[in-house]
């Protein structure tokens, strides 16, 4: 698959331009860290996601923004090995990795984390046990049952709970923490996983405005040494992460560029913006 | 690093229930054997026999709560380890036999012999020996939970299906053991034992230490379970039981996680089964009926699941009322009664007979509060 890619040019995806997908525009699979194309998938005919082309440059922010239905969450279950494309490409890692070959524990060892549209933490643990799991490190049965895992220093758990503001509810349940607290510790779960690409759904869902506020920040200040995308709704969310968007619709890329240009475009207005 | 875990950060319920097991597995057999009968203190044999038998059943509940109550495994087939541990021992027992049996056949146990079948089959070949024994009283359940596990969870079996399918395991096995063919002593099962370890199976002392050997093994398992549970394994685990899918993109690899622990729980009901057995002097294939597992999970329902000592706990508790209603004219109702235990358990009482401990204790020491015990279950 790598020689379809070598008589393209290797160019630098250009912000300003929107649609470059469309316009044909190819860009090298060894640039990204994550790569997928021609990805489609259907769900007893129902076609969830019909040609889907996306790259992610290493370090890249990216909204995913686009109406219900869309294929958001679909093309997250697909990065991350819960589903398998029936066809296309998924590639991990400057072309590296082919993640259509792999399952969720795997993907995710490899460096990619994923926090979900509805928080999911474990509700039994303690917040800092909660983080504690998901530190980066070996993951195995025996390494858990005597080793790395069991001496990890508190300093280094509370540094996470310290970026994402959880700090003096270390000890509390996870499962009595509020709404948004749960998501900013998914958030943090995902800090200490530190994978290679972050997939982040609806992180604003059922927060306040100034929590939303907080979590642009901390999003923005994690995408400064990783790959980030952030499936979301709330607009001037997406405002405030100041990144690239991508739209879509049923199922394909409609739309991608600077959100100004793509919230101008007519058929994103149609769809999406405009109802 | 164990040992120092062993001896340190015991919670309360723990150094109860270690110290409880403890004086109860020195003290009981020593009354049995020291103390005259006339003695208020004295302990009769069939006492001690009966709660023997109790520790054996504790020690299978710890080993279910442990796969349960911390995994969230409803495993409705954990008699089925017990019992072919229980098997293994009763096999060793046979060939102890020799030519005391009724036909006195030096090498053949008498059902065989009945059976009209002339050579040993290959597999009751080294259970003369008993090192050999005591490797397949663990190596066989454990085999066979592996296996079966390796198949369940590698294909994502969960939740209530997997609970059929471990029923429908101890049901197979059962059906199985009662053929005569297939070598196990049928439908009697493995009986009229003599001998273990050269001491008569029926003498004081080798009941007294046979007593003392359960409460070690419980309280043996008990501390094996709750090292891993303390663990960050043991953390794997409860988030296994509540997320799976969460600690799968966390890159946990769940199934590996699930295998080894239900198999060390199936090792340790194998144990359980195999002192069982000697104790109560006969093995039969009802000992894999679908009731005796689903009684199993009853104990750690009643007595607290996700707590370890509530397990054991539970067991005696649910045996004791067993053994006293079923003695009296209550014993046509047993059965509803165990039935309604569980309902009633299970709707007033979801963190069983320890969480009501705990929360009256927290009531007492800060009143108002209906903050639970440190030492609750979790959900």
């Amino acid at each position: 698959m790598e020689t379809i890619q070598q008589d393209i040019p290797q160019t630098k995806a250009d912000d300003e331009e929107v649609n470059n997908f469309l316009s044909g525009e190819r860009p090298a699979v060894t640039q990204a860290v994550l790569y997928l194309d021609g990805v489609s998938v259907s769900f007893d005919g129902f076609k969830a996601i019909r040609n889907l082309s996306l790259y992610l440059e290493p370090g890249e922010m990216r909204a995913i923004i686009g109406p219900n239905g869309a294929g958001k969450t679909t093309m997250m279950d697909i990065i991350t090995g819960k589903t398998r494309p029936d066809e296309g490409e998924v590639l991990f890692d400057h072309g590296r990795h082919d993640l259509t070959q792999l399952d969720e524990t795997a993907i995710a060892n490899l460096g990619i984390g994923r926090k979900f549209q509805k928080p999911t933490v474990f509700e039994s643990h303690t917040v800092a046990d909660n983080i504690l799991l998901a530190l980066k490190g070996p993951r195995g049965p025996f390494a858990c049952l005597y080793g790395w895992r069991n001496n990890v220093p508190a300093e280094k758990i509370d540094e996470i709970l310290t970026t994402t503001g959880l700090l003096e509810h270390r000890n509390r349940m996870a499962g009595e923490i509020s709404h948004g607290q749960k998501q900013w510790l998914e958030i943090g779960m995902l800090l200490a996983q530190d994978p290679a690409v972050l997939l982040v759904d609806e992180p604003v869902a059922g927060m306040t405005d100034a929590e939303t506020v907080q979590t642009a920040d901390l999003l923005r200040s994690i995408a400064r040494n990783h790959a980030v995308v952030v499936v979301e709704h709330d607009m001037d969310f997406v405002r405030a992460l100041n990144c690239k968007v991508t739209c879509l619709h049923e199922g394909s890329v409609l739309a991608e560029g600077p959100l100004d240009a793509v919230a101008g475009d007519q058929r994103v207005i149609e769809v999406y913006l405009g109802r | 690093m164990i040992t120092k875990y062993l001896i340190s950060r015991h919670d309360k319920a723990g150094i109860v229930f270690l110290t409880i097991v403890g004086l109860m597995a020195v003290l009981a057999p020593l009354s049995n054997l020291l103390l005259p009968e006339s003695s208020p203190l004295h302990v009769p044999t069939y006492v001690l026999a009966l709660l023997g038998k109790y520790l054996c059943y504790a020690t299978l509940a710890v080993a279910l709560d442990l796969v349960w109550g911390y995994c969230g495994i409803l495993s409705l087939g954990h008699g089925a380890f017990f019992a072919l541990g229980g098997y293994a021992m009763g096999m060793y027992l046979m060939r102890q036999i020799g030519t005391r049996g009724v036909y006195g056949n030096p090498v053949l146990p008498d059902f065989m012999v009945f059976l009209n079948w002339k050579e040993l089959p290959w597999f009751w070949y080294g259970f003369d020996m008993f090192p050999f024994s005591l490797l397949m009283m663990v190596a066989v359940p454990g085999l066979l939970a592996f296996v079966f596990g390796w198949l369940a969870f590698r294909s994502r079996v969960t939740g209530v299906y997997l609970s059929i399918i471990t029923q429908a395991l101890t049901y197979a096995l059962l059906l199985a053991f009662f053929r005569n063919d297939m070598g196990f002593g049928g439908n009697n099962g493995l009986t009229d034992f003599k001998d273990i370890l050269g001491f008569n199976i029926q003498a004081d002392g080798t009941r007294a230490t046979l007593f003392f050997l359960s409460a070690i093994l419980l309280i043996a398992v008990y501390l094996i379970s709750r090292w891993i549970v303390h663990t960050s394994y043991g953390k794997v685990l409860v988030a296994v039981r509540d997320a799976e899918a969460r600690a799968r993109f966390l890159g946990y690899r769940t199934e590996h996680y699930k295998l080894f622990v239900f198999t060390v729980s199936a090792m340790m009901a194998g144990l359980a089964g195999a002192l069982y057995v000697p104790q109560v002097g006969i093995i039969n294939p009802s000992e894999f009926a679908p009731a005796n597992s689903i009684e199993a999970v009853v104990w750690v329902a009643v007595g607290g699941r996700g707590t370890l000592v509530g397990a054991a706990l539970g067991a005696f508790a649910v045996n004791f009322m067993k053994t006293f209603f079923t003695t009296g004219a209550l014993a046509a109702y047993w059965l509803f009664l165990l039935g309604g235990l569980f309902i009633l358990v299970t709707l007033v009482m979801p963190k069983g007979i320890l969480g009501l401990f705990g929360s009256m204790s927290a009531k007492l020491r800060k009143p108002g509060s209906s903050q639970p015990a440190a030492l609750q279950p979790a959900e």
